[in-house]
């Protein structure tokens, strides 16, 4: 997106108003620019320069703006200034017009036939008494620049010349010669060079030098002249000295040569619409005529407006707000865009004239993103599609699953039914009746009780696989069931990791590492006992399914959520474990709450 | 056995005064005394003081005459008892440096007469330096002249020996207590684990590094977002594709051929192949039309369409390539079988002729969805992108006009970041512009509204990471993609 550099002071004069930055922000956010930097002119020569100086405070504040690509209009203070105050509703979109004189007192230039092997295109204008400052004097030649660096490609494109009109005299000649025939005195030199040598010359130029690439290798070279054989410009590279305008320039003779005619008018409008507020007939713009071989010819500039007719239903039905067209041709108004409701019968139409600064405006389409931009995008109802949401514990547990397999653990699906002793005795646990769902029916002893511990099915899978080779590493993520008077049921599912190492020793360090894992993958931190930012392991001695001495609490965020332990041998031998065992077991559930 | 002797001794002793002598006693080495007397002492076993003491000890010279005799001896050895030995030969016998001493310590005791032949003056000599040295080996004492007559020879050096006295510590057993760090085997057969005594394991530290794999963190967010998509009705698009036309990856999104993204400065264009080789013709004959002169109720760009531009291949610049093929595809089923409508996703790699830079890559992932309907407005839109953004924790949402060649209205997604107190530029997004949807062969009322973003930036905002070459590409950070944790956009 290009950028351009305008003066905040001078900005808020044209504008009509000042504001804060904040608010100067949001405007250009309703409107579709950004303010990228907020400088000073002495800065940037500071930074250019690498020099460490201290600000003074009566440095003038620099905007630096960033418009969209297709809107050449805003590519300088003027044009800027006029599409905000517009979009302010502070006035309406001027209309430009062209002076009226007769086709024989029209300034003309006559195109030679042999310009089509090089740069077969020319459209040329002329503002009349114009009135330069120092600061429009300098938007003019700024705009030249971003011209060229934008729509003209780097001059491939388009090029443009400015000339001091009451140094010349038409009418005037486009022609291609061989660069040995060209001979003048360039800009910001004294001397007369041939266009040949002048191109050597200009192979050590850090600016001009990457346009010569352009018609280096030509045969002929783009070249024009007036009656007297002054050349205004050897174009895309230079103009002649003779012809250079000054802040003292009444009468500006605008060239645009170029490979791309439609690209070629648009730069021209984009010159005259923004610099005819300084001529003595404001946005009115002399015409010339451009004379080809052959004697085909046509008027530049061209100012006239472009008619859409925009159905109102297309525009609502592609914002989704329903608008008259009353408020539809208000809204374009404020974006530049004068327009009035057609006639009625049948369809409503929009009438929408395109003013010639609006080269962006190609289809009905963007007419409607300027009623929604005018509109407000963000004042725009939304629709919402159907979508769906997920269970996030259950998205957490498969990303857990997977996570514990990678360290390298097999997981198993277990029953939830079990026995009454492989729930309690068997785990050395006794039942308090607190816990534990029992069942009133079962067919056999293994259907007897909702299994409140994970472990189990572990242990269980182990003593029936002993023969396997060691070590043997499993994990389940699955719910156990606990008894709850909270709920309507009474009881209440409760999500758990398992995981178990059996070998020839217990494996108590790799399941500690896994816990460790589990914590890290939950972007938890490990803290110091008694911190509740993140996770700890306390001793602990009680739980009679583990070894007093090898077991431990694990504390995450202050709240005690499952153990860890080598499984104690009077276990394992109920199990029918040959092996020893450690077994980790928590509750995921509070993962999830933050 | 060093460790034993120790708490044996003890235990009708009331001290072991000197361990330098009780190792000796012992016959243990002196070294593996004092690790038993250190780590008993650690169990608080024993009590122990240092004992420094300095003794002589044989330099590596002074252990070699021990063992073999003094040169001026081996010299004296050497020459005939009678008679006499050239001296060239009697060289010969020994090793350069041995005969060099020899001479001149037999020259001085004036064992031998030394010219070109070699005869003894003495009958018999005694090798008072190797005894001396013997003794110095034993421990025993010498005089002080003899020591600084082999200390001037460099045959000793005076060294500090450390040693300890032991006596009864507070926890002393006549037998070491075994602490078990871990249950085996071997205990459970043994059935000794009802005795073991465990090591205090230390819960305070982390246990030791997991040997697991990790997935990048780059693809736990592609996961997550995928998912995202999913539960918002989107079915993804196949896009293993990186060489494009500039027609599918530009012309047919109505971007113009002059477009400066055209320029090689953004874009990879390739050598070989160069060129593309098949389009579809008539579509393509569409695309210049609009583009040329317009069509549909466009003005167009008014300039030449150059099918050669259209021709030349590059390196995808975005996955809207893809897009443009899926509703190329769709279209020529809309004319077979009606229009279907679509929710389409992608997310994958993308080039751009860029230097590269703490933020910006040659390469980067895209994220795109599109929905392609009847009777869509920028109401969906924004509806549909609230949606999705609330999903990757962004809910506060501001739509800024912007400007992009094949959308049209355009709008910039901004969100308001807490950490960085501001509203930050997140995604783009738009309404494709009838120019791109209708040449394809889409009734006039189809609409498509479309968003895109980049994978890496909400990435690395999730992670906290600043350089994206930590976390992409060869120069990245390993340990910043094994700590990553979980993604859990989109669940929590």
């Amino acid at each position: 997106m290009p950028t351009v550099s305008v003066g905040r002071d001078c900005l808020f004069a044209a504008l009509g108003q000042t504001y804060t930055q904040e608010k100067f922000e949001e405007l250009c956010f309703n409107f579709g620019i950004e303010l990228d930097d907020v400088t000073t002119e002495k800065a940037i020569m500071r930074k250019e320069c690498h020099l460490e100086e201290e600000a003074d405070d009566d440095e003038e504040v620099i905007y630096k703006i960033e418009v969209p690509a297709n809107r050449y209009d805003l590519l300088c203070l003027e044009g800027l200034a006029q599409a905000l105050r517009v979009f302010n509703g502070k006035e309406g979109t001027p209309a430009y017009t062209l002076a009226s004189i007769s086709k024989e007192s029209m300034l003309k230039i006559h195109v030679h036939k042999e310009t089509s092997k090089i740069r077969p295109y020319v459209v040329c204008a002329v503002l009349r008494d114009i009135n330069f400052d120092e600061a429009s004097y300098n938007s003019f030649i700024e705009l030249q620049d971003k011209l060229h660096e934008n729509i003209c490609r780097r001059r491939t494109l388009v090029a443009i010349g400015t000339h001091d009109l009451d140094t010349l005299q038409g009418p005037f000649t486009y022609e291609a010669l061989p660069p040995e025939k060209i001979n003048f005195v360039p800009l910001k030199q004294e001397k007369n060079f041939r266009a040949d040598e002048l191109m050597e010359v200009y192979k050590s130029d850090l600016k001009l030098k990457k346009y010569l690439h352009i018609i280096e290798n030509s045969p002929v070279y783009p070249v024009i002249y007036d009656c007297r054989r002054t050349v205004l410009s050897l174009p895309p590279i230079i103009n002649g000295a003779h012809s250079s305008i000054t802040l003292k320039t009444k009468n500006v003779f605008i060239e645009c040569t170029a490979t791309d005619l439609t690209k070629a008018k648009i730069v021209l409008n984009t010159m005259v619409t923004a610099f005819s507020l300084y001529c003595r007939n404001k946005y009115e713009v002399e015409p010339v005529e451009v004379v080809y071989d052959g004697g085909k010819s046509l008027i530049s500039p061209e100012l006239s407006e472009y008619s859409m007719e925009v159905p109102l239903s297309y525009i609502s039905r592609s914002i989704g707000v329903s608008l008259k067209a009353d408020e539809v041709a208000s809204l374009l108004n404020r974006m530049q865009l004068r327009a009035e409701k057609g006639a009625s019968g049948g369809e409503q139409n929009i009438k929408v004239s395109v003013p010639p600064t609006r080269s962006d405006v190609l289809h009905p389409c963007d007419v409607m993103e300027d009623v929604a931009i005018a509109y407000g995008y963000n004042n725009i109802p939304k629709t919402k599609f159907p979508s769906s949401e997920v269970v996030s514990l259950i998205e957490l547990e498969d990303l857990l699953r997977l996570e514990v397999a990678m360290n390298g653990f097999t997981e198993i699906k277990s029953w939830i039914l079990c026995s009454y002793q492989e729930n309690f005795a068997m785990l050395n646990r006794t039942d308090d009746k607190s816990t534990a769902v029992i069942i009133a029916n079962p067919r056999s002893a293994d259907f007897e009780v909702v299994r409140t511990t994970l472990m189990l099915g572990g242990l269980k899978t182990i003593g029936k696989n002993k023969n396997k080779s060691k070590p043997i590493k499993l994990f389940e993520v699955s719910d156990t069931v606990q008894l709850d008077g909270t709920k309507d049921v009474g009881a209440t599912n409760v999500r758990r990791l398992t995981a178990l190492y059996c070998g020839t020793n217990s494996g108590f360090e790799r399941i500690h590492s896994l816990l460790d894992r589990v914590m890290e993958v939950m972007a938890t931190p490990f803290v110091p006992i008694g911190d509740s930012s993140g996770y700890y392991i306390q001793r602990s001695d009680h739980a009679r399914e583990f070894l007093p001495d090898r077991q431990a609490s694990i504390i995450y965020k202050g709240k005690h959520i499952g153990m860890f332990g080598i499984v104690h041998p009077q276990v394992l031998k109920n199990f029918d474990i040959p092996d020893p065992c450690s077994v980790l077991e928590l509750d995921i559930e509070p993962f999830l709450q933050a | 056995m060093a460790e034993q002797a120790i708490l044996s001794y003890l235990e009708t002793h009331e001290e072991i005064a000197d361990s330098g002598n009780f190792a000796a006693e012992c016959g243990i080495d002196h070294a593996e005394i004092v690790n038993a007397i250190k780590s008993l002492h650690g169990f608080l076993y024993v009590e122990s003081q240092d004992i420094k003491k300095e003794t002589w000890v044989l330099t590596d010279e002074g252990k070699r005459y021990a063992a073999e005799g003094s040169p001026e001896v081996q010299l004296f050895l050497a020459v005939p008892a009678e008679g006499s030995i050239a001296k060239d030969e009697l060289q010969k016998k020994f090793d350069p440096a041995i005969f060099k001493i020899g001479c001149s310590q037999a020259g001085k005791n004036k064992w031998v007469e030394m010219g070109r032949q070699v005869s003894r003056k003495v009958v018999q000599v005694e090798d008072k330096v190797k005894d001396l040295l013997l003794k110095i080996q034993k421990g025993q004492v010498i005089g002080q002249a003899d020591i600084n007559s082999l200390k001037a020879r460099k045959l000793i050096v005076l060294q500090t020996w450390k040693g300890y006295s032991v006596r009864k510590g507070p926890s002393y057993a006549p037998q070491r207590e075994k602490f078990a760090t871990d249950l085996t085997r071997e205990n459970l057969q043994s059935g000794d684990w009802k005795k073991l005594k465990f090591k205090e394991y230390n819960f305070n530290a982390k246990g030791p590094p997991s040997e697991c794999g990790h997935l990048h963190p780059l693809n736990k967010m592609k996961d997550c977002i995928k998912r995202i998509f999913r539960m918002m009705g989107f079915e993804e698009m196949p896009t293993n594709r990186y060489v494009e036309s500039s027609f599918w990856n530009f012309d047919a999104l109505f971007q113009p051929q002059q477009h400066p993204a055209r320029d090689s400065h953004d874009t990879f264009f390739l050598k070989t192949p160069s060129t593309t080789m098949q389009l579809p013709e008539d579509y393509v004959e569409r695309v210049k039309q609009v583009h040329e002169s317009g069509g549909y109720g466009s003005r167009g760009y008014n300039y030449e369409w150059k099918r050669e531009e259209a021709n030349k291949n590059l390196l995808r610049t975005h996955t809207t390539a893809i897009s443009s093929r899926m509703l190329y595809k769709l279209a020529q089923d809309t004319k077979q079988n009606g229009f279907t409508p679509k929710k389409y996703f992608s997310i994958d790699r993308v080039f751009r002729n860029e230097a590269v830079d703490r933020t910006h890559l040659a390469e980067f992932h895209q994220i795109e969805g599109l929905i392609c309907d009847r009777g869509l407005t920028l109401g969906h839109l924004i509806g549909v992108l609230e949606d999705f953004f609330k999903r990757l924790g962004m809910s506060n949402l501001r739509f800024k006009p912007a400007y992009n060649p094949y959308t049209e209205p355009s709008m910039e997604i901004f969100s308001y970041h807490e950490g960085f107190g501001k509203w930050v530029e997140i995604g783009n997004s738009g309404m494709f512009r009838p120019e791109m949807l209708q040449p394809m062969g889409f009734p006039e009322d189809v609409r498509v509204i479309a968003w895109g973003l980049s994978l890496e930036r909400p990435t690395m905002i999730l992670y906290g990471i600043d350089n994206i070459r930590d976390l992409f590409g060869h120069r990245v950070d390993l340990d910043l993609i094994k700590k990553s944790p979980l993604c859990l956009i989109g669940i929590k």
